[in-house]
This record gives C-alpha cells, sequence and structure tokens, in this order.
C-alpha cells in the first residue's frame, strides 16, 4: 500500500528531515509512527498526504508514484486518502454533519449520498444526534470523533492520523484508536503518528521509529522493547 | 486519480470477510459522468446561493463595496446617457448644414421661382425653401420685436431668401454648391454656416472619447475595488481554503464561491449604478422640460432605460467576476497546506 524507497527530504532551509528511509506498509496494515518531535514524523507524513514532495527517492502510495503526480491530480490522490489532524482542523462556521460532507461534496457526491454516507460516518463515530450542532460547542474527543469521521467518509484505502490524541486524556485516546482499529478491521490501511508510547504499546501493532530523519526502529514493541 | 481497483483485486486475499471486501471495493466506488455533471451544476447553483446569503450577511460591508463599483460606473453610465440625450436634443439641425442664399433686391419675383425651381433639379440639393421679403419681413417683426422701427421704413429692406438644404453633408459638395450658387446672377450673397455644425460635432465626439476615457479609468477602478474585497473574502476563509484542499478539492473547486462573490459584488452594483442614473433622471427631468418649454422645443429627458439596465448590470457583473479571477489568481494558489 505505502512505499518509501530511499526517501529524503531537504528543506529549502538546508535541514534534512528525512534522510534515505526505506519502508513499506501492507494493505489493511495498522502501523505507529513515533519519534521524538523533530524526528521527521511530520514531514513523513506530509510527503504520504503531497503536501510536500520528495527530494530524492520514490513514495508509491496504492500503486501510484507520488513524484509522478501533476498538482492537478494532487486533489484526486488526496480523495482516496483520509487525513485526521492533531487539531482536528474543524470548520466552526458550519454543523458537524456539513464538516463530515465536506469531503463528499468536494469530490461531487450526489446530494443524497452525501446526506447517507455522511450519516453513516456519523454513526460509526457515535455522534449522529449531533450532526446538527456546531463542533465548537463539542468537546475535544467529540470533536476529534468528527474528524475521524470526516477522515473515512469517503471510504479511503488509506488513514492518515497525525497524533489524533495529542490533547486527549487517556480513556478518550483509548476510544479514538478503539475507532481506528475498527476501520483497520474492514480493510482500511491506517498510519497513525503519535508519541504516546504508553497507548502505542497496548496496541500491539507495528510501529515504525523516526530519529534525526532516519528510520531507526521496525517491529513489533509487544515482542521487543522500542528503545 | 490513484488506480487502486487494480491494487485492490490483486492484493485482496481470497479469505476477505464480505465486510472487508466492501470497505475495499468502496475505495474505487467512481461516480459516473451523468452523476459528476449535476453534481458540477449543483455546486454551482448552491455558490450563487451562498454568495447572495454572504452577501446578506455582511450587509453593511458588502453594501459599501456595492455601492463603490455602483458609483464608479453611475457616472460615465451618467454622461453616456447626456451625451445620448444631448444628441437627441439638437437631433434635426445636426448634420444638415443649411445654405442661406441672399438674393439681389432688384430680382423679380418669377425669376427666382424658376430659379429656385432649377435648383430642385440639382441632385447636389435635397430641398429648397423660399422666402419672399415680406415673408422675411412678417418673420423678422414677430421673432425681434423691432417690428415699430421698420414700419417707419418707406420700402421692406430685407431681401428675398432662398434656403437650400444640400444632398450631402461632406465639405467638397457643399462647397461646390455654395461656388456655383454664388455664381448665380441673381445671387447677392451665399451663408453656408457650417462651422457651427462642425463644432457640435467636434463637441459631441469630444464628450463621447472623454466619457470612454472615464468609462475605462472607472472600469479599472471597480477592477482593483473587486480584487481586494474578493482579497479580503480569501483571507478570511483561510482555514476552510486549507481543509478542502486536504480532503481533495480541486483548484476550480476552492475558486468558485469567490468568483460567485465578485459575480453578486458587480451584479448589485450595477443594479445600484442604474438606480442612481435613474434617480438623477428622474431629478433633473422637470427642470430640463420647463427649460424646454421656454425655448419653444418638445424635448423630454430619455431616461436609462431596460438596455441601460442590461448594460450596467451585465458589465458590472463581468467587471466583478473579471476582479474575482484576478484576485483568485494571485492568491488562492498561495494558500497552501503547510
Amino acid at each position: 500500500m505505502i512505499q518509501f524507497d530511499n526517501v529524503n527530504k531537504r528543506y529549502e532551509s538546508g535541514q534534512d528531515a528525512l534522510g534515505r528511509v526505506s519502508l513499506e506498509i501492507d494493505r489493511a496494515e495498522m502501523v505507529f509512527l513515533t519519534g521524538h518531535s523533530g524526528a521527521g514524523k511530520s514531514t513523513l507524513l506530509k510527503l504520504l498526504t503531497a503536501i510536500e514532495r520528495p527530494t530524492r527517492g520514490n513514495i508509491i502510495v496504492g500503486g501510484q508514484n507520488l513524484n509522478r503526480l501533476r498538482n492537478s491530480q494532487i486533489p484526486y490522490y488526496r480523495r482516496n486518502l483520509g487525513i485526521v489532524f492533531q487539531n482536528h482542523q474543524l470548520l466552526f462556521d458550519r454543523s458537524v454533519f456539513d464538516n463530515v460532507a465536506l469531503p463528499l461534496s468536494v469530490s461531487g457526491c450526489s446530494r443524497r449520498e452525501v446526506g447517507r454516507r455522511a450519516r453513516a460516518a456519523l454513526d460509526k463515530v457515535g455522534l449522529l444526534h449531533k450532526e446538527k450542532q456546531n463542533p465548537i460547542v463539542l468537546s475535544g474527543g467529540e470533536q476529534q470523533r468528527v474528524g475521524i469521521a470526516r477522515a473515512v467518509v469517503n471510504k479511503p484505502a488509506l488513514l492518515v492520523a497525525d497524533e489524533p490524541t495529542g490533547n486527549l486524556d487517556p480513556k478518550l485516546s483509548e476510544e479514538i484508536m478503539g475507532l481506528f482499529r475498527q476501520f483497520n478491521a474492514v480493510g482500511t490501511t491506517v498510519l497513525i503518528a503519535s508519541h504516546d508510547l504508553e497507548l502505542i504499546a497496548r496496541m500491539r501493532q507495528r510501529v515504525l521509529t523516526l530519529q534525526q530523519g532516519q528510520l531507526i526502529y521496525d517491529g513489533y514493541p509487544s515482542r521487543e522493547p522500542a528503545y | 486519480m490513484m488506480d487502486t481497483r487494480a491494487v485492490n483485486q490483486r492484493t485482496k486475499p481470497a479469505a476477505n470477510p464480505p465486510e472487508r471486501s466492501r470497505a475495499a471495493g468502496a475505495v474505487t466506488a467512481r461516480t459516473g459522468v451523468g452523476d459528476r455533471f449535476s453534481s458540477w451544476t449543483n455546486h454551482h447553483r448552491e455558490m450563487w446561493r451562498e454568495s447572495w446569503a454572504r452577501f446578506f450577511a455582511s450587509p453593511m460591508s458588502s453594501g459599501m463595496t456595492a455601492l463603490v463599483i455602483a458609483i464608479a460606473l453611475a457616472l460615465p453610465a451618467a454622461l453616456q446617457l447626456g451625451l445620448t440625450n444631448f444628441q437627441k436634443a439638437v437631433a434635426g439641425w445636426d448634420g444638415q448644414p443649411q445654405i442661406s442664399v441672399f438674393l439681389h433686391k432688384r430680382a423679380r419675383e418669377n425669376a427666382v421661382q424658376s430659379f429656385a425651381d432649377d435648383l430642385r433639379g440639382d441632385p447636389l440639393v435635397a430641398g429648397v425653401t423660399y422666402i419672399s421679403p415680406e415673408q422675411a419681413l412678417a418673420e423678422f417683426q414677430q421673432s425681434s420685436g423691432l417690428g415699430d422701427a421698420l414700419l417707419g421704413m418707406d420700402s421692406n429692406p430685407l431681401p428675398a431668401v432662398l434656403l437650400v438644404r444640400p444632398r450631402g453633408s461632406d465639405t467638397t459638395s457643399l462647397e461646390t454648391l455654395a461656388t456655383r450658387l454664388r455664381d448665380s446672377a441673381m445671387t447677392d450673397s451665399v451663408v453656408l454656416d457650417m462651422a457651427w455644425v462642425q463644432r457640435l460635432a467636434q463637441l459631441t465626439e469630444l464628450g463621447q472619447r472623454m466619457s470612454m476615457g472615464l468609462a475605462l479609468l472607472l472600469a479599472l477602478g471597480v477592477l482593483l475595488v473587486v480584487v481586494n474585497s474578493i482579497r479580503l473574502h480569501i483571507e478570511n476563509r483561510r482555514d476552510e481554503i486549507l481543509v478542502v484542499k486536504l480532503v481533495g478539492a480541486t483548484d476550480a473547486f476552492v475558486r468558485r464561491p469567490f468568483l460567485y462573490t465578485g459575480l453578486v459584488y458587480g451584479l448589485v452594483g450595477g443594479l445600484i449604478a442604474w438606480l442612481l442614473v435613474s434617480g438623477g433622471v428622474w431629478l433633473l427631468a422637470g427642470p430640463i422640460s420647463g427649460l424646454a418649454n421656454l425655448y419653444g422645443s418638445g424635448f423630454r429627458l430619455d431616461g436609462p432605460g431596460f438596455t441601460y439596465l442590461i448594460g450596467l448590470a451585465g458589465g458590472a457583473a463581468l467587471l466583478g467576476l473579471t476582479g474575482a479571477w484576478l484576485a483568485v489568481a494571485r492568491h488562492i494558489s498561495v494558500i497552501q497546506p503547510r
């Protein structure tokens, strides 16, 4: 599903954010990406979401080489991607429903289809009863669930989350992780960047650890320690 | 678009539970061309509605922008309308110079008549009006109020006059005709009154060009106003633009609401401009018809009719759209997710 082949990213400032990273993530895998801040987690996610382009190396997602992606194709590439942000990036000028429906209206779904799928996604995260509210009145955990509903409403093959539990207490984090696990269980490839090592350990999933732009660990921490 | 279908087929394990294959299959669910088109038109409709809603959501700021556009457009429109009305007022004289042929006092009436008949047959002449000395005297007494002074004279001092309307109005044929009239034995003097016609034409032309220049300049002003307003709109909706770009919005999708907003600004501005000009005409109509009456003319001020409404609203909408394009082209591509 995801293949990084000797990927290097050097920012214009001359700083090497990623150096020669190679990795492979299979379809329907659930993988955690960890490392200290500045280790290159965000850069890796930005490359994956086509926000940035690699300086060297190839990134292949779902059979598509991102280097060959023209700027005009990026929107279409992103429609097959679910992105969850740490600060959920919800729009407070519209209802929960409209937030979740955004990717659908962007990709040109019919109104009926939008209603059906947005409600299904909201139902999945347990917030269907709040569809008419403004997300600003929701709690942090609920806002993040709306963000997740928005990320999965397109039924993406790949779900990418950047510190999705960053601002949440352990119980809510557990809930959110439960959601990701559910999506993974139905075949979605899930990549979660997080520095909550305790939570990651409990999840017993594959972990990738970055340090100073290098991939220093790739394995299952339940069997061997991450550090 | 990412071709995930093939990959799905290849990598899907055989023992997939039905749930699983459904989820994977949904990724490749494509919308058909017909659906796409209808959703595209739907989005246009939605944006059209939404831009009106946004316009009235902040009536003060949008109203002021529209008013600036309106004033900028009302000025050249009013000038243009004034010129059209002026041309209408002077129509009947304009472009039709008249040659006054003053005949010798001693010319006999029947000789004059046959001279006039000859002239009527001339291909350069459109018409001839004969004014006898008696008629000229009566007219003079009536209009000058100097009748009493003339009564004291024992004979009529006025000559007979032929008013010749030439067929063409170009200078050379007029000069040819004037020379021929001058050469006639009966002619005392010929007055070719063309100067004022030329002056009038030049003045009208000057007015036209000035209103044209003003219109261009103010259209540029309108464009800048729209560009600036749309730029502010884009800044205000920066977060939204970032989010929709991240969930896969094309540039066209992101541009659309702003283009419609520009269109709405222009349209409203154009309508207000039309109302302003109409109001101006309504204010001036009374005094102008009074003035026209005093000059013995039935002239009535023409208001900005339907053509002006269409022209102003359409032109302004086009300007609004162009301004929005300029703003969007400059500012939206800069907003990229970081």
